[in-house]
């Protein structure tokens, strides 16, 4: 039994540290500071700066497919410190979601193919998953893929596509044959999205953004050779991926990073001519954040340790995504307290003090995180099911 | 980083385990309970047959010269039993205190071998206000201690008074002439006692070599055994509800189907996985020489297992109907422990302020 990080891990924390410290680009950092939106080449200009130092804008690699060839607790600490440092979080949808399942499914020609471009940030992907009537219920998805000679026609809609208006390409879940019950009929597949029949049409969401879209498919053509694994398969596929992004799925790097944003504004904003940390009703919700922060961290490193011997990712994961998001969402509701009436100014207008600007946006934009990813209620649905087998 | 317990301590869990399932029934348990006494000497005997009260004693005097982890996995197995004998009062707390006395190593055998009970009396209403004079070569101590647990049972109690600007540590005889205890039951089917001291008058060797700080380390380290039991119990409470969401069956079903009832039991396991956690830094931390550190870890630790110890024993009784309300189920018992240990050693809003005053947030 033993809480610390070994001396080459604290090593390795130092060299991350100071990477990120060095080389991101400070109107990047700023832009992370105030939680405003990254755009495509910013995002880009992250990864490439990464994958230069050592392809460390794909963590999870093992190292024959290129990758870093990281433990879990290096992974953690990577992240850990590239949140504290201020940079962005990677988009996940290429190098954590669909290269796990090409190099664990895919062919020859596919890893050949797709791989090198996802660590060499030369390709965005995105996640085509969630249907207007197949959120939580996925597998009751319709967009359809009808086998075509040596092609597949796909015909359907996808939502809530993260950042697809940047993507070059999309991994989609369609349904290949609709006799079969529920997961069966499903299928993995891996489309350009510069094919014709696709549109992307803009969601605007609460905080004014545009992170998210519906895409249109109509009688889109897609090469036989671009679906993964077997046909009707694709089910296995998706659960797989779902497996990933453990090391960094609670977000601690950047809870603590916001928990120290936090206790600045509050150090910055006063109270009946005091500093706002030191009243002590608001000190003591800052504090209870805190002590959830610093266990959440310890349960953190316990599920990785044990993945690390070998034990699989397991629905422990769900414990570590509902209480991760909680407190990123505890923060920010703080946080907007914190800055008070100044945190009504919303689209542009920033009449208050720097730090308020935007954090409404910011709060508002956060409550994605328990609905995304398996929403919080069908995590706790997982833990009771599978831990503890109710 | 490692969270994996060696092939020793899974033996010592082990150990301990089987104590319980064999030798401390909930039947026994109930019998003791209903005993003048309230504890039992044989079970005390027992528990020091099987090394555990010379855990904690350096091996120089004859213990095994364990440590908070050692002590972690102890109290996460006896905590279950719900143990009426002073297992953390005496052989964690006052050990730990003892073992920065020399001069205390003949008084460790004993309690080693479970000839001798020592118990820490210090808490007082309002801070530490018991006094100690000089009288001669003698001390002498007048003052009053509070909820003093186990203060009945004990052989010795080590009192803290003030003398002069130094905070002094005594060892006093539970029978010295001037000592009186007022004892009564607590919620969690233990005693306490209230302490009066008037004149109690003691030999210089009385005083220990220990002062304030070796007192605070030592109350750490008790608090930290402190959240291992009550983890220890958590589970059991834990295992016992998920066990009955699926066996007790309401509208044609077992009530584990109920949608509602899987995220309360889903809700108690999170509180149970972070309690943990904070139990391992406890245990880390609670002998760490920065004191800011340790206090800090140690307030963070008991404000989680405070809140977890609330809402899981609750929700135990809550997902049990009227089962859960009544004396005949262990539970009913495990909730009010982990009632009482919600109320030792610091509330939640007392280690919440420690927590911000050792954090320095202005
Ligand atoms: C900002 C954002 C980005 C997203 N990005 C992507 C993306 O890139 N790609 C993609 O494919 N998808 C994406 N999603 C979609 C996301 O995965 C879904 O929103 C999510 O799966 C929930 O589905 P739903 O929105 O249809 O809600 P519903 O499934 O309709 O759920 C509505 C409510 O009912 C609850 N509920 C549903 N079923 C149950 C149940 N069995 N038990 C208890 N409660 C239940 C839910 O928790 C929720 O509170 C994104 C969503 C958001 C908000």
């Amino acid at each position: 039994m033993n809480l610390d990080f070994t001396d080459a891990e604290n090593a390795f924390r130092a060299e991350v540290r100071a990477f990120v410290r060095e080389q991101l680009p400070q109107a990047i950092r700023d832009k992370v500071a105030n939680g405003l939106h990254l755009a495509r080449k910013e995002h880009l200009q992250w990864q490439r700066l990464l994958f230069e130092r050592g392809c460390w804008n794909c963590p999870g690699w093992p190292k024959a497919f290129g990758g870093p060839g990281w433990s879990p607790v290096e992974q953690y600490i990577f992240e850990e410190e590239c949140a504290l440092g201020g940079a962005p979080r990677l988009v996940p949808f290429g190098s954590k979601m669909v290269a796990p399942v090409i190099m664990q499914f895919g062919s020859p020609w596919q890893q050949q193919r797709f791989l090198p471009k996802i660590l060499a940030a030369e390709e965005w992907w995105c996640q085509g998953y969630s249907e207007p009537g197949a959120g939580s219920d996925l597998a009751s998805l319709r967009t359809r893929a009808v086998k075509k000679g040596d092609r597949y026609v796909v015909n359907g809609q996808k939502t809530w596509n993260t950042l697809g208006q940047h993507a070059d390409w999309i991994f989609c879940l369609v349904r290949t044959d609709p006799e079969a019950k529920a997961q069966r009929g499903i299928s993995f597949l891996l489309i350009d999205m510069k094919s014709p029949g696709i549109t992307v049409r803009p969601i605007l969401t609460l905080d004014g953004a545009h992170e998210v879209n519906e895409i249109w498919f109509e009688d889109v053509a897609v090469p036989a050779e671009n679906l993964v694994g077997e046909e009707n398969k694709g089910w296995t596929c998706a659960k797989f991926l779902l497996g990933f992004e453990r090391s960094n799925i609670a977000g601690i790097g950047i809870a603590k990073r916001e928990l120290a944003r936090l206790k600045k504004i509050a150090a910055a904003e006063t109270k009946h001519g005091k500093p706002l940390i030191g009243d002590p009703l608001f000190a003591a919700r800052v504090a209870e954040i805190e002590i959830e922060l610093m266990a959440l961290e310890i349960t953190n490193l316990r599920v990785l340790s044990a993945e690390a011997e070998n034990k699989a990712p397991g629905p422990e994961a769900s414990i570590l995504k509902v209480k991760g998001t909680e407190l990123q969402q505890a923060i920010s509701e703080l946080v907007l307290q914190a800055v008070g009436p100044y945190a009504l100014p919303f689209g542009g207008a920033a009449p208050g003090p720097a730090h308020a600007a935007n954090r409404a946006a910011q709060y508002l934009n956060l409550r994605k995180l328990s609905i995304y990813g398996g929403s919080n209620e069908i995590q706790k649905n997982i833990v009771a099911q599978m831990i503890l087998e109710l | 980083m490692d969270f994996s317990f060696t092939e020793e301590l899974q033996q010592l869990e082990d150990t301990v385990r089987r104590f319980v399932a064999k030798d401390y029934t909930f039947e026994r348990r109930r019998a003791i309970l209903a005993s003048a006494e309230g504890w039992s000497r044989e079970a005390w005997q027992q528990i020091a047959d099987l090394g555990l009260l010379a855990l904690n004693v350096p091996e120089a005097h004859g213990g095994l010269g364990g440590g908070p982890v050692d002590t972690l996995v102890v109290m996460n197995a006896l905590g279950p039993g719900l143990p009426l004998e002073p297992y953390l009062a005496s052989a964690v707390a006052a050990t730990a205190l003892l073992r920065d006395c020399p001069a205390q190593a003949g008084l460790m055998e004993k309690m080693a071998a479970g000839e001798r009970i020592a118990v820490i009396a210090d808490a007082e209403p309002h801070g530490v206000a018991t006094l100690c004079r000089a009288a001669g070569t003698d001390f002498l101590l007048d003052g009053r201690k509070c909820v003093v647990a186990h203060a009945a049972t004990a052989d010795l109690l080590i009192v803290s008074a003030h003398l002069g600007d130094d905070l002094a540590l005594f060892l006093v005889p539970r029978d010295a002439p001037g000592l009186a205890l007022d004892s009564y039951p607590t919620l969690d089917g233990t005693h306490a006692s209230e302490v009066r001291l008037d004149g109690v008058r003691l030999p210089a060797a009385a005083r220990l070599e220990a002062d304030g700080d070796a007192l605070e380390r030592a109350l750490h380290i008790g608090l930290a055994a402190l959240c291992a039991e009550a983890v220890g119990i958590m589970k059991a409470t834990l295992d016992t509800t998920v066990d009955y969401l699926r066996t007790r069956r309401q509208f044609g079903q077992p009530i584990g189907r109920l949608q509602a009832l899987q995220h309360r039991a889903a809700d108690m396991l999170m509180h149970y996985e972070q309690a943990k956690s904070m139990s391992y830094l406890a245990a880390m931390r609670c002998t760490a020489q920065d004191a800011r550190e340790r206090r800090r870890a140690l307030a963070a630790a008991k404000v989680t297992v405070n809140r977890a110890a609330r809402f899981i024993g609750q929700q135990a009784v809550q997902l049990h109907g009227g089962m859960g309300m009544t004396d005949e189920l262990i539970v009913s018992h495990w909730f009010k422990r982990l009632t009482a240990i919600e109320l030792a050693c610091g509330d939640s809003d007392t280690h919440l302020q420690h927590f911000i005053e050792a954090s320095a947030y202005v």
